[in-house]
């Protein structure tokens, strides 16, 4: 039997591992792909039906004219008008409401003598990232109704005032859906890969059935490589059809070339591979190679710039996260949908990742025969 | 020997077992006491949602007094950290580079404009892909020139002013810190750790040596056995638990406006559901393979994006959030982040707190039905 033969018939078994049993048959395929509608539907920071209550002390034209501009808005819903000051704490404590409008008595007397009248706005800062995005929305209403006042006036306008006109490249109308699920197909293939790899020597293990392996007469290249392929296309399966689906159904724009896309796959994949097979080859039980996984996993994904820009991290860890085969795949995969990235632009996001495939695969090989039960 | 005593000795030798088994073995001590250590630090120094020192390619296309003192307020904001360049061809270049994270451009007739005209027009162009921090960029683009706008006026070149003004109050995260919220946040993923992933493979693992066919031979009672799995696993999460939230007051200064005593309450519910779904798996899957498949995907991922840790849930379409209502750890989020932020707020606390209850109930009373089950034929 020549090298070749074996590793195929070392493949095939592989292969046979986990598809013969239905359990785990439908443990690999399905639920990649329910969990990437699930979450990519859940995944997005952009804020619709915000539940805000009003306090309107004022109860004039002015001011219902005000408010209407929210009540007409998709991202916020009514849920009470209050009374008095008093009921504010309870609205907002028990999260009946996330937002407290309060328009003051002297609203409306102020808007038409010219002075400046002031609202009050209470957010609840529990998730600061949805208080800060929910007041960027309450400003750009209550900025149009000033301006609407100011043209009812009929007012020349004396105050120098400035415009920001903002534009935004590769995702004009900021949806930030699109930030995450580009990447999330790379996130949840990564997942997948690191388990199947990192269980697949450690069960044998346990079994007691790699001793038989290292003395059939297998090369360890050869049993690194028979290890290495069947995760490999489950990962590079996942990721392909996630892709798709990113594109069929959250309607994601794909600019850039199909070749780059399965390159950069491919190539994380083997990197994941090495990592998982690593830690397999390290661990005797699949309890230690399930709980190491996450040990590397966690950090990976949290550090990827998957859901946390890295650019908000210090410039030390900015720095570590060059180790993170992740974070070459998430700009990557953003890099070739969003903004048209070919395997020119992503030839510098490549090698950084063959190069942590090519540092883990040989460790774990060489692991394969000094670490036995 | 009464049957009562019998009892506690087969509980006592077993629980001394499942002990022995956690400590002879490195890898559940890394996951159940180092791992919450280092994702603390990586939350509390590393993850931030606020964007500070944002590179900007600046053009200055007008070199009137005017466009060099808004962009000096741009030099000296905490937020921008812009950097000159000479043509927008140039300034494109960085952004496509990634070197920066937009251009801001003040246009040839900026001070001319503005001094004539009462309106000018200053340019942000950001690079969109990661929309929240984007947006997030433009709010402080306007901010930094609103501040700018307001010291004009107090130097008094100004006439009328803006008619309606906002004066907005962040309660219980003033400072809009993300470390505030990512924290108590963080609790829930660290006891999910624990309680799902760790034990997922305790049951199966049994089966899969099989060892409970031998366990089941003896006169231990399947209630023990449950028993003899939680209780090792709950001490582990809980002090993970604690030392999560030392950690979490005393380095990263995250208040603590409720009570301690409360959090441990309900964090101790939260751990046995979560312990719950780790044991359900284990003795339903049977497979240590299948086990550990399913405890990431049914117990640790729906924790991570349908807990309301990071996203917010109500702006998820609405069979999402009925999903969500099923996960424990979106009412552990609620108790957590409100604890810790807001207080013991009972009406919010309780309700969670009950179906926490109601589900820890339901999933060990099920896994205790399983284990009931006789051999496999």
């Amino acid at each position: 039997m020549n090298s070749l033969q074996r590793i195929l018939t070392l493949i095939l078994k592989e292969f046979s591992m986990v598809l013969r049993d239905p359990k785990s048959r439908l443990v690999v395929i399905l639920p990649p792909i329910l969990q990437f509608f699930v979450f990519g539907f859940a995944a997005t920071y952009d804020l619709i039906d915000v539940r805000y209550a009003v306090l309107d002390q004022s109860r004039t034209v002015q001011s219902r004219e005000l408010l209407a501009r929210f009540e007409g808005s998709e991202n916020f819903r009514l849920v009470a008008s209050l009374a008095s000051n008093s009921q504010i704490p309870e609205m907002i404590d028990t999260e009946k409401a996330r937002l407290v409008i309060t328009i003051p008595a002297d609203f409306s007397k102020k808007v038409l003598r010219g002075e400046q009248a002031e609202i009050q706005v209470i957010a609840d800062g529990r998730n600061s990232n949805v208080a800060a995005i929910a007041l960027g929305y309450v400003n750009a209403i209550v900025q149009q109704q000033a301006s609407s006042f100011l043209q009812g006036r009929g007012q020349p306008l004396t105050e120098p005032s400035l415009e920001l006109v903002n534009r935004a490249w590769f995702n004009e109308n900021l949806v930030s859906r699109w930030y995450i699920v580009t990447a999330l197909g790379g996130v949840i293939s990564m997942i997948i890969v690191m388990i199947l790899s990192s269980l697949s020597v450690a069960r044998e293990r346990e079994f007691g059935t790699f001793d038989q392996l290292l003395v059939a007469p297998f090369r360890p290249f050869e049993i690194l490589i028979g290890k290495a392929i069947p995760p490999i296309v489950f990962g590079l399966f996942d990721a392909l059809l996630l892709s798709g689906a990113a594109v069929v159904f959250f309607k994601i724009p794909f600019h850039g070339t199909v070749s780059a896309l399965v390159v950069i796959l491919t190539v994380f994949m083997v990197a994941v591979v090495g990592v998982g097979l690593f830690v397999s080859s390290l661990s005797t039980t699949m309890q230690q190679a399930l709980l190491g996984s996450f040990v590397i996993m966690m950090p990976a994904v949290i550090l990827g710039g998957f859901t946390t820009p890295i650019e908000n991290m210090p410039a030390w860890l900015q720095t570590a996260t060059y180790l993170n085969p992740l974070r070459y795949v998430v700009y990557g995969l953003r890099e070739i949908f969003l903004a048209g990235g070919d395997l020119a632009s992503i030839w510098s996001l490549l090698w950084p990742m063959a190069c942590i495939a090519a540092l883990t695969l040989p460790l774990a090989g060489w692991m394969f025969r000094r670490r036995t039960t | 020997m009464n049957e009562k005593s019998s009892s506690r000795m087969r509980l006592t030798g077993f629980l001394k077992k499942e002990t022995i088994q956690i400590l002879r073995d490195p890898s559940s001590l890394l996951l159940g006491i180092v791992m919450p250590v280092v994702l603390l630090f990586i939350f509390g120094y590393g993850v931030s949602l606020d964007p500070k020192n944002v590179p900007l390619a600046m053009v200055l296309e007008d070199s009137g007094p005017e466009a060099r003192e808004l962009a000096a307020r741009f030099e000296l904001s905490p937020y921008f950290k812009p950097h000159r360049v000479y043509s927008v061809a140039e300034a494109k270049e960085l952004v496509n580079s990634g070197e920066v994270g937009g251009i801001l451009i003040l246009p040839s007739d900026f001070s001319a404009q503005l001094t004539k005209e009462f309106r000018a027009e200053v340019q942000l162009v950001l690079n969109g892909m990661d929309a929240n921090r984007a947006r997030l960029i433009q709010g402080y683009g306007q901010g930094t020139i609103s501040k700018w706008l307001e010291i004009r006026r107090a130097r008094g070149e100004d006439g009328i002013r803006s008619p309606i003004t906002v004066r907005q109050r962040i309660w219980f995260n003033e400072s809009v810190d993300s470390t505030n919220f990512l924290v108590p946040g963080l609790l829930t993923l660290i006891m999910t750790l624990t309680g799902t992933l760790l034990t997922a493979l305790v049951i199966a693992r049994e089966w899969e040596r099989g060892t409970m066919e031998a366990l089941l031979a003896t006169p231990i009672t399947p209630g023990e056995i449950l028993l003899g799995k939680i209780i090792p696993y709950f001490i582990l999460g809980m002090t993970g638990m604690l030392l999560s939230v030392t950690l979490g007051v005393f380095l990263f200064d995250v208040p603590l406006r409720g009570s301690l005593l409360v959090l441990i309450a309900l964090s101790g519910l939260f751990l046995l559901a979560s312990l719950g779904i780790g044991l359900l798996i284990s003795s339903a899957s049977r497979v240590q393979f299948v086990a550990a498949m399913v405890s990431v995907i049914a117990g640790f991922l729906p924790a991570f994006f349908l807990s309301g840790l990071l996203f917010d849930l109500e702006s998820t379409p609405r069979l999402v959030q009925i999903i969500s209502y099923i996960i424990p750890a979106r009412y552990f989020v609620t108790i957590s982040q409100t604890i810790f932020l807001a207080g013991n707020v009972w009406s919010t606390l309780l309700p969670a707190a009950g179906l926490l209850a109601v589900m820890a109930a339901v999933l060990l009373g099920a896994t205790r039905k399983k284990l009931v089950r006789r051999l496999p034929q």
